[in-house]
C-alpha cells in the first residue's frame, strides 16, 4: 500500500484516499507551439524504473493537488511537496540524492 | 415553504454501537483566505468559535467550525439559521474574494455512539483511529467505504459523521453491518 503525506493537511493518506494525476512537471505547449513540441507535451511521458515525480490529489481528504517523488521499483517515497512549483524543491532533490546518488529524471538531477 | 426532512428521517440501529441519523443540520461551506482578519472575525462572530487549526474543529452550543482544507471551513449551525448565516458572512466579507454557500440539504449526519465507536469507524475508513492518533477536537475528512465523509468525536464514546445526502442510505447500511452484534473485533 502506497502512503503519501499530504503537504497541505499533513495527513498520511493511503492510496485509497488519493487520486493519481500522472506525471509531474509537464510543461504545457499551446497555441504557437511546433508540432514536435506539442506531440512531446501531449503524448511523451517518462517511464522510469526508479526515481519518478508524480501528481496526486488528496481526493477523499482536503481535496488539494500535490507532488510526490518516489521510486517506481521499490515504492519508497522520497517526499511530497506543494503543487505551486515548476520543479522539485532542493530538500526533495537532496532526499533523493541521499538514497539514489547520481539520479536523473527529465531535466532534473 | 416545503416541509424539509432529512435523508433518512432519524432512522437508528442498535448494534454493538448505536447508529442514528441526526435529522436536519445547518451547514455552511465557507471558502476564502483563512488567514484574513476579516474572515476570522466574521466566522467567530457568527459561530462563537475561532477559526480552527489544520484538521481541527471546535464547537459552541449549536454552532461549530471545522477546518476542511487550506481555504475552506465548514460551519455547523441550526438548520433554520443557515440562510441567515450565509447572509451574515456575505455581508461581512463583501469586497473580499470568498464563497459562502448553504449546503445543509446536500448532507446527512449520523451519530455513532458506544464504547467501541473507534473500532466501528476503523472498519470503514482508512484512518488510524487509535487514541494516540485520532483525538477529540480533530475532524478527519476521508471516506466511509466508497463514500466521501468526515467525522469527529463529540466525546470518548460518540462520533458524528457527515456524508452526502444522496449516499445516506449506503452509509447507514455500512454502519449497520459494521455495528452488527457478533462483529466485534476488539482492537482498541
Ligand atoms: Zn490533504
Amino acid at each position: 500500500m502506497l502512503i503519501l503525506t499530504c503537504p497541505y493537511c499533513g495527513i498520511d493518506a493511503d492510496e485509497t484516499e488519493l487520486a493519481a494525476g500522472g506525471q509531474a512537471h509537464i510543461k504545457r505547449e499551446t497555441v504557437g507551439a511546433s508540432d514536435d513540441a506539442f506531440e512531446e507535451y501531449m503524448f511523451m511521458r517518462e517511464n522510469p524504473k526508479g526515481v519518478h515525480f508524480e501528481r496526486w490529489r488528496h481526493a477523499n481528504g482536503c481535496g488539494k493537488w500535490f507532488h510526490a517523488a518516489r521510486c517506481t521499483m521499490t515504492l519508497e517515497v522520497f517526499g511530497t511537496y506543494e503543487a505551486q512549483t515548476y520543479e522539485p524543491p532542493a530538500e526533495i532533490r537532496a532526499a533523493i540524492s541521499a538514497k539514489r546518488p547520481g539520479w536523473s529524471w527529465g531535466s532534473f538531477s | 415553504m416545503s416541509n424539509a426532512v432529512s435523508a433518512l428521517q432519524g432512522v437508528s440501529y442498535d448494534g454493538y454501537v448505536k447508529v442514528t441519523e441526526q435529522g436536519l443540520r445547518g451547514m455552511i461551506t465557507l471558502r476564502g483566505d483563512l488567514a484574513s482578519a476579516k474572515l476570522k472575525t466574521a466566522v467567530s462572530k457568527l459561530s462563537g468559535v475561532k477559526v480552527p487549526a489544520v484538521n481541527a474543529c471546535a464547537f459552541k452550543g449549536a454552532y461549530g467550525v471545522a477546518w476542511m482544507s487550506p481555504d475552506e471551513l465548514l460551519i455547523l449551525c441550526p438548520y433554520d439559521a443557515a440562510e441567515a448565516g450565509v447572509a451574515q458572512l456575505s455581508k461581512a466579507l463583501k469586497g473580499q474574494h470568498f464563497l459562502a454557500a448553504n449546503v445543509s440539504d446536500a448532507r446527512a449526519v449520523f451519530q455513532i455512539e458506544g464504547a467501541q465507536v473507534r473500532e466501528v469507524l476503523a472498519k470503514l475508513a482508512p484512518v488510524d483511529l487509535s487514541e494516540g492518533a485520532f483525538q477529540l477536537g480533530q475532524l478527519r475528512r476521508t471516506r466511509i467505504a466508497q463514500a466521501p465523509a468526515a467525522f469527529w468525536l463529540k466525546d470518548a464514546g460518540t462520533a458524528e459523521v457527515i456524508c452526502f445526502r444522496s449516499q445516506a442510505d449506503y452509509v447507514f447500511e455500512l454502519f449497520k453491518r459494521a455495528a452488527m452484534p457478533g462483529a466485534e473485533v476488539g482492537v482498541f
